[in-house]
């Protein structure tokens, strides 16, 4: 096996991702639509509600618009791996992802294929998200929309590969209504995504504790500084080994050897 | 179309060497506490075409499985022309395809898009992915289609497909599991006819699994399997012997009927 040979691989399941996104425009339009309408309605009429006193990364006062955004980007990829995860129940209990895992690579580069496949989708919703953010006004430093990148993949991969793991553990299709309220709501409101840190200890510190752990924060964070040409080590970290946990549950949860199909039975899981 | 090509007399099948191309030993598999599998045994050769009958639920699918590496076995050992399939999973992946049995195209893709995906997660490059597509699409008959969608392709047709698919990185070993479940009688009669000449002029070794008896012919190996266990396994006309039937309907029906081996 060589270097070519990972490369034709991962090449053929980014361009299959991206082709069978193309073909789902519905699915481009929610995932579009979804941080607009927070955007145009949600934001500006918290704008008044809520002051942002200056905090880091931000250097004067900002509307809330504009801190806003850098949630709602991390909210796209947040869904973005939720639906990925989804698809990955959905492609086993079809079987098609049978068809993936009979490849002659290692089982543990199939999955990263197909985590990195689906940042690569994720990862151009945002950019066209933070296009149509820009002519609303919201412009961060022309050099923090390529900064930003290193970040979006990081957390892309890290919130992909929570979805990744969460799909081993959702035995069928009709269950999955309940991770999204259960994973991806609690996620969402508890972090900083809609307001600071600060703001949520005013109104509860246990709640404050809760959303400073929530990785979902770090992810919205991470990207927030970078945006603004800063890094913050702390979510830096934070992410990454985030990435490393879920990634390597995944990756045993999914091990021939060890992993639930062993247990249970292949998809569907016939004699 | 492509039955044209099939000769009229079988050439000489050429003297067999080395491994077999699958060899199943002591084979056993359970979830929690059902057996699925219970120490199955049996080989198919290098260019030899096997049966493997079972009614739903004998053990087929969790066979497959294993065989495809969707899980792997804790006892026993599975070997794909010599190499463990747990030790060397990529030597022995490398040399099988697969056609399962849930239909797995992509339906909204085309013909040729799904052939290049598939050839990509096996590390082949683009140019030699669409050289062997349009070499598999030619010999079943689907030339012209390659930029179709697969949702304008018939049930028949599909399957074609995922044949020619499975045979794209020029496997050694060609799986096929319930292959013409759903399919009509005469798209059963063009698949079958079709695999029994790629084992024969192509030489790919064929475990082809079902429930059908009328898709063995006479000279074809058979592994009958039930409860998990192993009945029977040797050429139709062996197991007819040994079970002193008339046909392999009478002979599958002795062997699976009762708890106990025969």
């Amino acid at each position: 096996m060589s270097a070519t040979t990972y490369w034709y691989c991962l090449r053929s399941i980014i361009v299959r991702e991206g082709l069978r996104f193309l073909h789902q425009r519905e699915r481009f339009f929610a995932a579009l639509v979804r941080p607009l309408v927070w955007l145009a309605i949600f934001a500006v009429g918290f704008r008044a509600v809520l002051g942002v006193s200056i905090i880091p990364p931000y250097e004067t006062y900002i509307l809330y618009d504009e801190y806003v955004v850098p949630g709602l980007v991390a909210m796209i990829q947040l869904f973005n791996g939720m639906q990925n995860s989804l698809s990955m129940v959905y492609d086993r209990e079809m079987g098609s992802m049978r068809t993936l895992l009979v490849s002659p690579l290692p089982r543990w580069y199939l999955l990263v294929a197909k985590l990195l496949a689906g940042v690569a989708v994720s990862i151009a919703q945002v950019y066209v998200f933070l296009g149509i953010a820009w002519l609303w006004g919201v412009e961060p430093p022309p050099l923090g929309y390529l900064a930003a990148l290193p970040a979006l993949l990081l957390s892309g991969l890290m919130l992909g590969a929570l979805g990744l793991l969460l799909s081993s553990f959702v035995r069928q299709l009709e269950n999955f209504a309940g991770v999204m309220n259960f994973v991806i709501f609690p996620m969402f409101f508890a972090s900083s995504a809609l307001y600071p840190l600060w703001r949520i200890r005013e109104g509860s510190p246990a709640l404050y504790q809760i959303a400073a752990w929530n990785p979902f924060t770090q992810a919205v964070e991470l990207i927030r500084f970078s945006l603004y040409l800063r890094v913050d080590v702390g979510a830096l970290l934070w992410v990454a080994g985030c990435l490393a946990l879920f990634l390597g549950a995944a990756v045993l949860a999914y091990d021939p050897g060890r992993g639930f199909w062993a247990r249970r039975g292949g998809p569907a899981a016939e004699a | 179309m492509y039955e044209a090509a099939i000769p009229a007399e079988p050439p000489p099948i050429p003297a067999i060497h080395g491994p077999p191309a699958l060899a199943v030993e002591e084979l056993s598999h359970s979830f929690g506490k059902r057996m699925a599998l219970d120490r199955v045994s049996f080989a198919v050769a290098p260019g030899g075409f096997t049966m493997l009958l079972g009614l739903n639920g004998a053990g087929k699918t969790t066979l497959f499985s294993l065989i495809t590496r969707l899980y792997s076995n804790r006892t026993g050992a599975i070997r794909i022309f010599g190499f463990d399939l747990r030790r060397q999973p990529t030597r022995a992946l490398e040399r099988i395809g697969v056609v399962f049995q849930q239909p797995t195209l992509d339906l909204d893709l085309t013909v040729r898009q799904n052939l290049r995906y598939h050839g990509g997660l096996h590390g082949m490059s683009p140019s030699d992915c669409e050289a062997r597509a349009r070499e598999e699409l030619a010999r079943i008959g689907l030339a012209d289609r390659g930029d179709d969608k697969v949702r304008a392709l018939s049930g028949g047709q599909r399957r074609r497909v995922e044949i020619a698919r499975a045979l794209l990185h020029r496997p050694s070993l060609l799986l096929l599991d319930e292959p013409t479940v759903g399919l009509d009688a005469d798209s059963r009669r063009h698949i079958l006819t079709h695999v029994r000449a790629l084992c024969r002029e192509q030489g790919v070794a064929v475990l082809w699994a079902t429930h059908l008896m009328d898709e063995a012919a006479d000279e074809d190996s058979v592994v009958v399997l039930h409860q998990g266990r192993l009945r029977a396994c040797g050429t139709v006309r062996a197991v007819c012997t040994e079970t002193s039937t008339a046909g392999l309907p009478a002979a599958f029906a002795a062997l699976t009927t009762g708890e106990g081996r025969p």
